[in-house]
């Protein structure tokens, strides 16, 4: 039976909202399919803003993969601002796909895209509107699944009690496999409910449902073990790993939004993982091996994304593009393609060579030199071994002075503070190097037109990285270098006013903190914040760091204890029995390298060190180069 | 070119509006003319662009082309393009004089649902009676005073069904019909509305469902707004006339 649209109540409220065309839906390229012409449906979303969340690739492959599989359709919705959630509560509109606008409630399967561990309440708020029950324990058979994924379900701990299963890793192949799961236990006639459904998942291993495992803690706090309560459910739940991307190259029909949105751009996958070893990268650790697409298949995808949307700009995407085997002849092909088309090309740009930079002339032919972003993350050398990001200040002075001299105004500087062993000498050290910069520019160019920014992020360790064990810089520390830092910028009289600073206080990354790396029992301070109005944590406007503290407090529960406390080597970690496919000694090994500074090197380019990935996983490195290129197309 | 916003894209602000034009004009392969310099911009104007959760049977825009285009092939295309709810209702190559200076007023059709006609009537005829209406309206630079009456040339008050689908039965409804003079400030139909609110103490219990039906000169002799673009028709097909484009309510 068709579900009715909920639209006429909506549109009632929306000439009362700001930006209401967030909540209509229609873009190009979107599906509504017919609901009787599904038995599998599935209800996506973006836990933030639909500005923010619809650019977001996973949900937008996985939109495509699932709307082209017979029998199966797929909706999206996002995080309504609060003043739509006040008026939906008022009028008792459900939360709604912007596609139908079908009630979430509806469907059988309500897929949620971790990105960050941020979007935590917005969940709560999203189930909450829906009328499914927040406990996955309280839900009955007419509620959908709750399922998590994106890179903050690699430890799902904490959002537990309300998820009713949780994904690890590339989604392309898994959603299709549960849809198939959820169609034939449909089919049935749905036997043993939805408990039978979830032990279907669990027992695959590709599916963590964390209601069949059990968690027993020490007297003093700590996890004893983590261990299913069902036989047949597996002890360890495996990540997905998509082999040959060429196979899947999506998106094929991009989403162009009416409303504007944080990337107004066509983006390709140029490659998934990175093998670079940078030991604070969680996305660097848990998306390994490395798997290129080929040459052929960019310029195909980007050919008919720029077709099919309309978009003025292509974003080649991954954790470190210039590192594609064949990163040169793409970018000179898609340049002399897109040559005097007002198509421009961009590139997120970290590593800290010359030949970045040919890469960014290649990319600005038109002549719009205007900025280029370099990532040395780590003030000091020291730090920079440490973190195992292997840039030598020669190297970044080397780089700039090219830059500035080839015509670029403006050079952004990445950096983290709070990171392991960090001292206020390490965080000092990068105003020296601001300064340094600028001088080389100076003499360089001649000119005193010359910028360099200084962005700063606070360092949270992440689970699945070698950092996983470390204690987190409390947010004093980290606001007291901050500080320093600033005071050491302002105060220079010869270059003060030729660096720019960008940073953000201490306390948003210990509740990140708390969240990345929490156990079961931190979900009753993510409810007892929700409760308190706790909304959209990813917004400086919306966060407050009082209103997490007090929660946690009432719940018992020491943020300290979760942050700054670091933990030693046999301490059962939350995430255990999640297999991202890292050998824990390999990762524990590279913990006591990086405190001594001892350095990893690529196994793009250098035998493997076993981290583990390969073997557990059943994977291998996929790069180039094919020896193909790109031709230029006669542009119509 | 004049286009409607229909439907659920009224909620479409004109920078919306402009980003899928853009990227339309790009699908639809239309020879869109750039401006020079540092970051070049496809030369698209608009004219008076209605405000968020209006619709609209009549915008206009034009667009600056570097090669003679026709204008039926221009319209298709572009038509095709853009989403549904944004319609291209009619395209002409653009002849002399401003298109902009030739949209002097704006046909405004209001429904006000669940709203009662017979204080309706009175409010608009106090509306009318009364000199000037003074209201106030928060805009960017603050909040504004002006006069909302001086700029209503007529303002007629008829009784409708609802065709609100959310509405069962075809609950009742006022429509009001205005033609308002572009002015600085500009004066809205949500300003007109406040005014009634004023003199008569008339207040519609639901936000108002606003449309513009046309804009254009006034043609004196019947009261109606006169199709802008026959001008450019006139200058660019030898004085021949062109059909009046038809007001469509949405």
């Amino acid at each position: 039976m068709p579900v009715e649209s909920i639209f006429p109540r909506l549109e009632a409220l929306l000439p009362k909202v700001q930006k209401p065309i967030q909540y209509v839906g229609g873009e190009l390229n979107s599906t509504v399919k017919d609901w009787d012409s599904a038995d599998v449906r599935w209800a996506l979303m973006y836990p933030d803003a639909y500005e923010v969340g619809l650019p977001n690739q996973g949900v937008a492959i996985l939109y495509e993969i699932l709307n082209e599989l017979p029998g199966t359709l797929a909706e999206r919705t996002y995080a309504v601002w609060p003043d739509l959630e006040a008026l939906m509560r008022a009028e008792g509109v459900p939360q709604f796909t912007v596609d139908a606008h079908r009630p979430v409630r509806a469907f059988d399967v309500f897929g949620v895209s971790f990105s960050t561990e941020l979007g935590y309440t917005n969940l709560l708020t999203a189930l909450d509107l829906a009328g499914i029950p927040l406990r996955a324990a309280d839900r009955g058979e007419d509620d959908p699944i709750v399922l998590a994924g994106g890179h903050a379900a690699f430890n799902p701990e904490p959002v537990a009690d309300f998820l009713d299963a949780a994904v690890l890793g590339d989604g392309e192949q898994i959603a299709i496999a549960i849809s198939e799961v959820v169609r034939e236990w449909k089919a049935e006639g749905r036997p043993g409910g939805r408990d039978e459904l979830l032990m279907r998942l669990a027992e695959s291993g590709g599916v963590y449902v964390p209601k069949f495992y059990d968690v027993d803690y020490h007297p003093d706090g700590r996890i004893k073990r983590v261990a299913p309560n069902r036989p047949d459910v597996p002890w360890r739940v495996h990540k997905h790993t998509v082999m040959d991307l060429d196979e899947w190259p999506y998106p094929k029909k991009p989403l162009v939004p009416l409303a504007e949105t944080v990337h107004e751009r066509f983006s390709v996958e140029i490659f998934r993982g990175c093998t670079r070893g940078c030991r604070f990268c969680q996305a660097g650790m848990i998306t390994r091996p490395v798997r290129e697409r080929s040459i052929t298949t960019i310029g195909a995808m980007v050919e008919n994304g720029i077709k099919e949307s309309g978009f003025n700009e292509v974003g080649l995407l991954s954790l470190s593009s210039a590192d594609h085997s064949e990163i040169g002849d793409v970018a000179k092909g898609l340049a002399d393609r897109y040559e005097g088309t007002n198509t421009s090309l961009s590139l997120p740009s970290t590593r800290v060579d010359a030949f970045n930079i040919d890469l960014a002339n290649e990319f600005s032919r038109n002549g719009r030199r205007s900025g280029l972003t370099f990532a040395p993350e780590g003030g000091s050398e020291r730090m920079r071994k440490v973190i195992n990001k292997m840039v030598t200040e020669e190297d970044l002075i080397r780089t700039v002075t090219t830059a500035y001299s080839q015509g670029w105004r403006q050079v952004k500087l990445y950096f983290m503070c709070g990171l392991p062993t960090e001292t206020d000498e390490d965080v000092l050290g990068i105003a020296d190097l601001a300064k340094k910069v600028i001088k080389a520019g100076r003499e360089a160019t001649g000119s005193r037109d010359i910028r360099c920014t200084v962005s700063i992020g606070g360092f949270v360790p992440k689970p699945h990285t070698p950092f996983q064990w470390a204690g987190q810089a409390d947010h004093e520390t980290v606001d007291r270098r901050l500080k320093a830092l600033r005071d050491a910028l302002r105060g220079d009289k010869e270059y003060g006013r030729a660096i720019g600073y960008r940073y953000h206080d201490g306390k948003p990354s210990i509740v990140e903190g708390l969240l990345s790396r929490g156990d079961r029992r931190v979900g009753a301070v993510i409810r007892a914040v929700w409760e308190d109005g706790g909304r959209f944590d990813g917004w400086s406007e919306h966060f407050s760091y009082e209103r997490w503290m007090a929660a946690a407090e009432r719940c018992g529960v020491d943020v300290g204890w979760y942050t700054t406390r670091e933990r030693e080597e046999n301490e059962v970690l939350p995430w255990d029995h999640l297999d991202a496919g890292l050998d824990r000694e390999w990762l524990w090994q590279d913990w006591q390298d990086a405190v001594s500074g001892g350095e990893v090197e690529d196994c793009r380019w250098t035998p493997c060190y076993d981290c583990g990935v390969c073997p557990t996983m059943g994977t291998e490195i996929q790069i180039g180069p094919t020896g193909r290129k790109l031709l230029p197309l006669t542009v119509v | 070119m004049r286009y409607a916003k229909r439907g659920r894209l009224r909620f479409t602000s004109h920078r919306d509006i402009s980003r899928a034009v853009e990227r339309a004009v790009r699908r639809a392969g239309i020879p869109v003319a750039y401006s020079a310099g540092f970051s070049p911009h496809p030369k698209i104007s608009y004219a008076g662009a209605a405000p968020t959760g209006v619709a609209s049977e009549a915008e206009y825009l034009e667009i600056g082309v570097t090669t003679p285009c026709d204008p039926e092939q221009v319209r298709s295309a572009l038509d095709e393009s853009l989403p549904p709810g944004l319609d291209v209702l009619d395209v002409v190559e653009s002849g002399s004089g401003s298109l902009a200076d030739r949209l002097e007023f704006s046909d405004w059709e209001v429904r006000l649902r669940g709203a009662d006609h017979g204080p309706a009537l009175v409010a608009v005829e106090k509306f009318l009676a009364a000199e000037a209406v003074e209201v106030e309206r928060l805009t960017k630079k603050g909040p504004r005073r002006f006069d909302a009456r001086e700029a209503v040339v007529s303002l007629v008050v008829s009784e409708g069904t609802d065709r609100t689908a959310a509405q069962v039965g075809g609950q009742s409804c006022v429509i009001l019909r205005m033609v308002v003079r572009h002015m600085t400030p500009a004066v809205r139909p949500d300003d007109v509305l406040t005014g009634l609110r004023l003199v008569a103490d008339f207040a519609p219990p639901v936000p108002p469902e606003v449309t513009r039906l046309a804009q254009g000169p006034l043609d004196a002799s019947t009261g109606a707004l006169a199709d802008p673009l026959d001008l450019d028709r006139d200058t660019t097909r030898g004085g021949e006339a062109g059909p009046v484009g038809e007001h469509v309510a949405g």
